[in-house]
């Protein structure tokens, strides 16, 4: 059957809507990635044409220490930060869901961290984590304790950027309570009139109305987590410092591509890097296949 | 739908004809009235890293230079004035390369003479060499020293502009406190850890309770007794040096163009030195201690506050005393060598700000004569003067001497020309080593690697990189 004129019109206009999206698409995303499979596969120095050394760089990568450490880094803070920043904004969001005065200026609070640039929060805790005069140590030193000397200590150096960025778990926080605030009343009615106390109603009610959100939320962080840069970048250097203990793995493809100019290796970590995320995005799905319940 | 789409067509269609004759017109009408009147001035872009009073004095070389290519037009109608216009950017080693990579560079650029080997072997830069030899160059004007600098794999690639050198710096006041003569710093390494152990002061709480400060390295008191008031010296303070300690002890970090030396007997003697300073104070105390400072342009800074009496500083620290620690009473001398290798005296780390053409250059020519203008004994005073730096040319007016508010400028020129001046190595692979051994040097100040081990480590890992490096440039002169 052939399509009627006025289809073929919606279909062109259509088309022709799109077309700013799927040329942004083309040019900054789809090229870009193209191009650094191609690269991951040369020695290429942005400043002269790209010399073709098949899988070198990959393998390389595998023998690199540096790779490995890095990859380690990136790990040991995603699963910090995803796992505290997991528990620290379900919990304010239920803090926050309840019903008491002034809670507009609590979700407020809460909220702003999240709202402060990355830098600008950076430079913040630095001072915070001064060894000698910080407040965290000030603090602790009133309590009695003697604080580590936090950035400067590799044992404490990426503890102290994880809980830097639960700090700033507002947004997270925020799309529980949305989450939160779409359970229906009478399923807590249903369970109360059950008998079910609060730690009952939050695992059989709460968790599993929300777990599309919690879903979601996680999915995000692992993400955000393994692209963690500016925050390590602007409080120890491009080194790591300590000892490398905070050489995060874009920090790592960073000092490769634009520091040493190695850009086809660093098209190639660029590479590896998409790949793990992937399969943790993927690994993420297939988990909430069975634990995320999108019934109402 | 068509009616309105046609329509619309038409009306861009109209529109872009309208723009595309006016802009004729107006290309015309600007061209006649050039060709009527003057030539048209050739456009330089010209790069540059330094913003505050640095920067000021290179605006005042640009202005000078615009004026009288201005004066010159304006006598001979046929000559075409170049105009340099002055960008200030910062972070000027990447976005240099990426604009070059672009394929948009500026037609010059003022860079780091560090970065010299790493452009060149990456095809970034213009041979100065074949547009020197047309305009007369004459390398002999200048210290041996920075002229080399700019040159590299026997081509010549920039020319030094404002060149540095680094002294042992220290803090009058507290030599004086400790019973030091500060018109005798030290000359030897040894003299200088003596005197380091003295300018190094301690609380200490003494079983009754009571503070007292003593000095010395206190070995005998527990670490939760004392607390560092005052340290002599810190091999990390400032940080930028922490790679080059083994200059002073005749360590070098690379031996020729194929060889990395970073396990060398003397660079190893060197680091165990550094690492002598973690075991007499304590890793945990340093650590503590220097967290406490500020960055070194500032008034909470290791020296400018008082809490470091001796450190190793570039010509520079005239400008941040002047800054941020106006009343401070510092004296100058050069870095102590061991004892038992006198020939070491005179070590110093000598760097400079340099001029390179970008590869690429829309006006090379033009930038070469900015370059030349620049490189007058006249203009390069006004501007080493306008920084506070010393030149990088053999002669010096007496005049310079005089106006210079560095009282110790002659010794930090004396340094630079010695024989001991030494500089980073020229390499492609240059960051990719800084960073291993920085965080070998992390490793040692921390005592958790014997310097011979992780000095050893570095050597291996980066003689693999340089042969990687060597192979790629070799497949790249086959292509």
């Amino acid at each position: 059957m052939k399509a009627s004129s006025l289809d073929r019109a919606n279909r062109r206009n259509g088309l022709l809507f799109c077309l700013p999206w799927l040329i942004g698409l083309s040019v900054f995303l789809i090229y870009p990635l193209c191009a650094a499979l191609y690269y991951s596969l040369c020695d290429y120095s942005v400043l002269l044409p790209p010399v073709f050394i098949g899988l070198d760089n990959y393998a390389g990568l595998m023998r690199d220490p540096l790779f490995w450490k890095s990859l380690g880094n990136t790990a040991y803070f995603a699963a910090g930060s995803v796992t505290l920043g997991l528990l620290v904004s379900l919990s304010l969001a239920l803090l926050l869901n309840s019903k008491v005065k002034g809670l507009g200026l609590y979700r407020t609070i809460f909220f702003l961290p999240s709202l402060m640039p990355v830098v600008a929060s950076s430079i913040l805790w630095m001072w915070m984590y001064n060894g000698q005069s910080g407040l965290i140590n000030t603090g602790l030193h009133s309590l009695g304790v003697n604080g580590p000397a936090w950035l400067a200590d590799p044992l404490w150096s990426k503890p102290a950027i994880i809980i830097m960025a639960v700090w700033g778990a507002g947004n997270a926080m925020v799309v529980y309570l949305a989450g939160l605030q779409d359970v229906p009343t009478s399923l807590y009615e249903a369970a109360l009139i059950d008998g079910a106390g609060f730690f009952q109603r939050l695992i059989h009610v709460t968790i599993p109305m929300i777990s599309p959100v919690i879903y979601f939320n996680v999915v995000l962080s692992i993400i955000s987590g393994f692209q963690a840069f500016t925050q390590a970048f602007i409080m120890t250097g491009s080194t790591g410092a300590p000892e490398r203990s905070t050489l995060f793995y874009v920090l790592n493809l960073y000092n490769v591509g634009f520091q040493d100019l190695r850009m086809g290796y660093a098209s190639a970590m660029a590479w590896v890097l998409f790949v793990i995320i992937l399969l943790l995005t993927l690994a993420a799905t297939k988990l909430s296949q069975r634990l995320v319940t999108y019934d109402r | 739908m068509k009616g309105p789409l046609r329509a619309l067509s038409h009306r861009v269609s109209a529109l872009a004809l309208i723009t595309a004759v006016a802009s004729l017109v107006v290309t015309a009408s600007s061209g006649c009235s050039t060709s009527r009147d003057k030539q048209a001035p050739r456009h330089l872009t010209y790069w540059e890293k330094w913003t505050g009073f640095e920067g000021e004095a290179m605006d005042a070389i640009v202005d000078d230079f615009n004026a009288k290519e201005a004066a010159h037009a304006k006598a001979d109608p046929n000559y075409a004035p170049i105009e340099v216009e002055k960008v200030t950017i910062t972070k000027i080693e990447q976005k240099l390369l990426i604009a070059i990579a672009g394929g948009n560079p500026p037609d010059l650029a003022g860079h780091y003479s560090f970065a010299v080997a790493a452009y060149a072997d990456h095809g970034a830069l213009t041979d100065l060499g074949p547009l020197l030899a047309k305009s007369g160059f004459d390398r002999n004007r200048y210290i041996e020293h920075y002229v080399q600098l700019g040159e590299h794999r026997g081509k010549t690639w920039a020319l030094p502009l404002v060149p540095a050198s680094t002294a042992l710096v220290f803090n009058k006041r507290l030599f004086q406190e400790a019973g030091l003569d500060p018109d005798h710093p030290p000359t030897t390494i040894e003299e200088f850890d003596a005197y380091a152990e003295k300018l190094t002061k301690w609380e200490v709480t003494l079983p009754s309770g009571e503070k007292q400060i003593q000095s010395g390295y206190l070995p005998n008191v527990p670490a939760a007794q004392k607390r560092l008031l005052q340290a002599g010296f810190l091999p990390g303070e400032p940080s930028w040096w922490l790679t080059g300690w083994g200059d002073f002890f005749g360590g070098r970090l690379i031996d020729g163009p194929d060889t990395i030396s970073t396990a060398n007997p003397a660079n190893i003697r060197a680091f165990e030195w550094v690492a002598s300073y973690s075991n007499k104070l304590g890793v945990g105390v340093i650590k503590r201690f220097r967290s406490g400072f500020g960055n070194s342009s500032s008034p909470q800074s290791a020296f400018l506050s008082g809490k470091v009496a001796m450190v190793l500083q570039g010509v520079w620290i005239h400008n941040y005393i002047e800054k941020y620690a106006p009343g401070l009473r510092w004296g100058a001398a050069p870095f102590p060598y061991p004892a038992d290798r006198p020939e070491l005296a005179g070590t110093t780390h000598a760097e400079a700000d340099v001029l390179m053409i970008p590869k690429g250059s829309a006006h090379p020519n033009e930038a070469l004569a900015f370059m030349q203008y620049a490189s007058t004994q006249a203009v390069l005073e006004k501007l080493c003067l306008g920084q506070q730096k010393f030149t990088p040319l053999v002669s010096v007016s007496d005049e310079f001497w005089r106006a210079h508010p560095n009282p110790y400028i002659r010794l930090f020129r004396d340094l630079g020309v010695s024989k001991n001046a030494v500089n980073i190595p020229k390499t492609g692979i240059w960051n990719e080593y800084n960073r291993e051994l920085g965080n070998a040097v992390d490793l040692i100040q921390s005592l958790k690697q014997p310097p011979a081990q992780a000095l050893a480590e570095v050597q291996e890992k980066m003689q693999a990189a340089l042969d990687r490096d060597t192979k790629i440039l070799a497949l790249r002169q086959a292509q």
